[in-house]
């Protein structure tokens, strides 16, 4: 039986609110940007210490979230699973506009986002910055093609051929995402070949549960439904990717403590960080593991909706926090520059460096948010993007 | 080959001005050495620096004014996002409490981090070792700030004044040590090593590294230097005795 799909018709004025809302956050997101960019980024929290901030961790959760979003699709076409077919149309949908929100909130954070086109047209080939240029962009364009494949009756046939593609893609995309941070020598927290495959199952988590998170309120503006049982394998495959997240994290840090070299940093993340030390075990360890995973597997019966939204938001929090100790803690601990000496100086070497998110940053990383759900909405109103029938009797609605 | 020439003409070129010094000053030998705008920089130099920590005073900023007063990095007093290309780094050992300073800036690598991960290539290295942004290419992602070992670069946080021409720097662009490109090119040492031989301690020297007959290189070969972080193997420009 083939599905048949729909664009939003009804709920017209609930639609139009969240457009609205979404609308006016993007806004609001683009002001902060501007005003970071005429008057120069010492209005951010952002100092010569800590030179990414809170936008980069909201740019880098959406376009892990992207690349996460499309595994949905993936089920589908590449593992055969087909009772995801009918939702690879929006986990497609949404990947692509999940990374132009990320993109979008990288390139208004620029120094000089007028020079994008200088981005585009002058590559250093060694730089995993040039690499990702091309590995985003391309991933809009593969996610595109993948779109028609399974739009177009005609070219359903290039649709396992496509997804296959797709997921590869994403692999690498994810890999070269992880990279930025992993093959950097001259951070104490950073420069472990291990981050590549922590943000791979990282973006395996964010994108389930956005996709769960969107496809829940999309579904209910459009009339569609999604069922609970399909929900409960989703949030239960979510599962076993934060267990296997909790495994590498516990190897990276038991690598590090290993090695003498790294006690510092460790000791800094783990124990005397402050705010970092406590979204670590808080925010990334119990909201963003144990808890989830106590949550889905020590449920006896079916997991119930408000549980699955709830273990939704708790990995959505843990990414972040995950994300914010990563990028953020990383840089904010001292570069050792001479091992076995106390150093000071005017540029604050040898002390763990300041850094408070300025509300421009907040703005901004909520606007890109924003914006990704605002073309979320656009395109299911204009292409039929929802399934339109019911698949299991026990529906959420 | 053009290098070679080069060489040989300006070799003549100094030797005919040394003739003519005899009766028109020492200012025209100067002239002479220095290099026409046409001609290019040679891989046969590399332009380095040798810091000796045990005439480094703890107490002696010269260098550091030198440089700020060259490329007027005049401060908006926000220590924290003001950008500073040299700053002095005092140490204390952990064990042993000795107490030692040293001036710390781009170190000038041979295979230098910030130069990999530059995606539009603004972040680049001369033939003669001297690492530069450009800054027309640069499109302030930071990314070099994030990878260089040295903490050297500094992110240009609001709008500037008052620029030198021969050091331009603008808003929201990366900028680092230059090693005084400008006054190399004319033969003359950067502006911190002449603050230093002048008001500091002579701590700093300025030379080829690639001369056998430079008097940093007789030095570097006479006695021991390290690099910082010499574990990367990044080679390099900078190198630094007593510590």
């Amino acid at each position: 039986m083939s599905t048949q799909f729909k664009t939003i018709k009804q709920g017209q004025k609930t639609y139009w609110l969240w457009v609205g809302v979404l609308g006016l956050i993007a806004l609001v997101g683009y002001g902060a940007a501007h005003h970071m960019e005429t008057e120069g980024h010492w209005v951010s929290g952002m100092n010569n210490q800590v030179v990414w901030g809170l936008p980069h961790v909201f740019a880098i959760f959406l376009i892990l979230a992207a690349s996460g979003a499309l595994n949905i699709a993936s089920l589908s076409s590449v593992f055969t699973k087909l009772e995801y077919k009918p939702w690879a149309r929006l986990s497609a949908l949404l990947a692509i506009c999940l990374l132009i929100g990320g993109l979008v909130i990288l390139v208004l954070d620029l120094g000089r986002p007028e020079r994008l086109i200088v981005a585009m047209t002058h590559y250093n080939f060694k730089s995993i910055f040039a690499w990702n240029i091309f590995l985003y962009t391309g991933f809009v364009l593969v996610a595109v093609v993948y779109l028609c494949t399974m739009f177009e009756r005609s070219l359903n046939k290039w649709t396992p051929a496509s997804g296959l593609f797709a997921f590869i893609w994403r692999f690498v995309l994810t890999a070269g995402t992880g990279s930025i941070f992993g093959f950097i020598v001259a951070r104490q927290f950073f420069d472990a070949a291990i981050m590549v495959p922590i943000f791979i199952v990282l973006s395996l988590i964010v994108g389930k549960a956005m996709f769960i998170l969107t496809s829940l309120v999309v579904t209910r503006l459009g009339g569609s439904y999604i069922s609970l049982s399909l929900l409960n394998r989703l949030i239960k495959l979510l599962g076993l990717f934060v267990a296997a997240e909790l495994f590498l994290v516990a190897v990276f840090h038991f690598t590090n403590l290993y090695a003498t070299e790294h006690h510092g940093v460790e000791h800094f993340i783990l124990l005397s960080g402050g705010g970092y030390t406590l979204l670590f075990w808080i925010g990334q360890m119990i909201a963003g593991g144990f808890l989830p995973l106590y949550l889905i597997f020590g449920a006896k019966r079916e997991i119930n909706l408000a549980r699955i939204i709830l273990v939704c938001c708790l990995v959505v929090i843990g990414a972040l926090s995950q994300l914010y100790v990563t990028i953020i803690g990383g840089q904010a601990y001292p570069q050792v520059l001479f091992p076995g000496k106390d150093v000071s100086s005017t540029f604050y070497d040898g002390v763990v460096a300041h850094y408070s998110p300025a509300l421009p940053e907040l703005l901004l990383g909520l606007g890109g948010i924003s914006l990704s759900l605002l073309l979320v909405f656009f395109a299911i109103r204009i292409l039929p993007f929802l399934p339109d029938q019911r698949f299991t009797s026990q529906s959420t609605s | 080959m053009t290098a070679e020439i080069n060489a040989k003409r300006r070799r003549l070129i100094k030797g005919a001005a040394a003739v003519a010094g005899l009766g028109s000053g020492l200012q025209l030998v100067e002239l002479a050495l220095a290099k026409s705008d046409e001609e290019a920089v040679s891989a046969l130099q590399r332009w380095g620096l040798l810091i000796d920590s045990s005439k480094c005073a703890t107490n002696c900023t010269a260098c550091v004014s030198g440089c700020n007063e060259e490329h007027n990095l005049e401060g908006f007093d926000r220590p924290e996002t003001d950008a500073q290309w040299i700053r002095k780094l005092d140490l204390t050992d952990q064990q042993t409490q000795h107490v030692s300073s040293l001036p710390m800036l781009c170190q000038h690598c041979e295979n230098p981090p910030c130069v990999d991960v530059c995606p539009t290539g603004a972040s680049f290295k001369r033939d003669d070792g001297i690492v530069l942004v450009d800054k027309h290419t640069c499109i302030g992602c930071r990314y070099c700030v994030i990878a260089c070992p040295y903490k050297a670069r500094s992110f240009v946080h609001e709008s500037l004044h008052n620029q030198k021409s021969y050091s331009p720097r603008g808003k929201g662009t990366v900028e680092s040590c230059t090693l005084c490109v400008h006054r190399v090119d004319k033969d003359l040492s950067p502006a911190c090593v002449e603050a230093c031989n002048t008001k500091g301690n002579g701590a700093m020297m300025f030379g080829d590294l690639n001369d056998a007959d430079s008097e940093i290189a007789k030095q570097m070969k006479a006695a021991p230097s390290r690099q910082v972080r010499e574990d990367l193997g990044l080679n390099t420009g900078v190198r630094y005795q007593n510590i």
